[in-house]
């Protein structure tokens, strides 16, 4: 059942940003930058999270959830190590998904060569 | 009805069509994408027996491998094209953005070409997002603790 949830919270996330894109002037850098802070606002009051567990992957996949993760890990910092926590604990939730695109874009760089 | 008003008639209905047609294809993208996502989490989670979050982190890595991957290769660009939204806003788009422009850039040197213009298109949303995710993070504190 989660897969059919996954698909339809995943395809409304995405006809939303189209929808955005479609009858606005916004570019995709607008939409993704807005996009995560809505996440970041989800997840202040915990809303996100129920929906990642209600939904499943299909809500992780969105770059939406990429906002709810870095107000996830300041917040967990904060509760484990105090106010520096704040600082070193932001970037600990999405590190995963910054170091492999980093890490994934710098070989695909060194085999590949832009196609124009 | 003259020749004139038809024409305009086409005019006005067309990009509706093209819109209609564009919002569809990308809801079918995103979740498509979103269906596989749960597939993959689902099949590491029972067959490999991890648990539910090292699996996501596994499904985003496995997303941002192959969307880098692609884009190398070169046909994600048509792809993007073709279905916008649905792979700009799952996080394919992120590893879409920064792999584009180091592709693009790799031209002008590793220092300043690769270097300097990785995060061109895609550090907008790092930025936002940690400026956001600060304050919201002080705000949550402020509410629950």
């Amino acid at each position: 059942m989660t897969l059919v949830y996954s698909f339809l919270f995943c395809g409304l996330v995405c006809l939303l940003g189209q929808i955005l894109l479609d009858n606005t002037t916004l570019t995709p850098g607008h939409i993704t930058s807005i996009f995560v802070v809505i996440g970041a606002f989800l997840g202040v009051f915990n809303l996100y999270d129920k929906i990642v567990y209600l939904i499943g992957a299909g809500a992780n996949i969105p770059i939406v959830s990429f906002g709810n993760l870095l107000l996830e890990g300041a917040y967990q910092g904060y509760i484990h190590q105090g106010l520096i926590g704040l600082f070193s604990g932001m970037l600990q939730t999405v590190s995963a998904g910054v170091v492999s695109t980093i890490v994934f874009s710098f070989i695909v760089t060194l085999f590949f060569k832009a196609k124009d | 009805m003259n020749k004139k008003e038809y024409l305009e008639l086409v005019k006005k209905l067309t990009p509706k069509e093209e819109k209609l047609k564009n919002t569809f294809l990308a809801f079918l993208m995103g979740g498509t994408l979103g269906f596989i996502a749960e597939a993959i989490k689902l099949l590491l989670v029972y067959k490999i027996c991890i648990t539910t979050k090292e699996a996501t982190t596994w499904v985003l890595i496995i997303f941002i491998f192959l969307a880098s991957l692609f884009t190398g290769l070169g046909f994600f660009d048509k792809l993007v094209m073709k279905f916008k939204a649905g792979l700009i806003v799952p996080i394919t788009g992120f590893a879409h953005s920064v792999t584009s422009s180091a592709l693009d850039y790799k031209e002008d040197g590793l220092i300043t070409g690769l270097g300097g213009y990785l995060f061109r298109l895609a550090g907008c949303v790092l930025l936002y997002g940690i400026i956001a995710a600060f304050f919201l993070a002080i705000l949550k504190v402020i509410i629950y603790v």
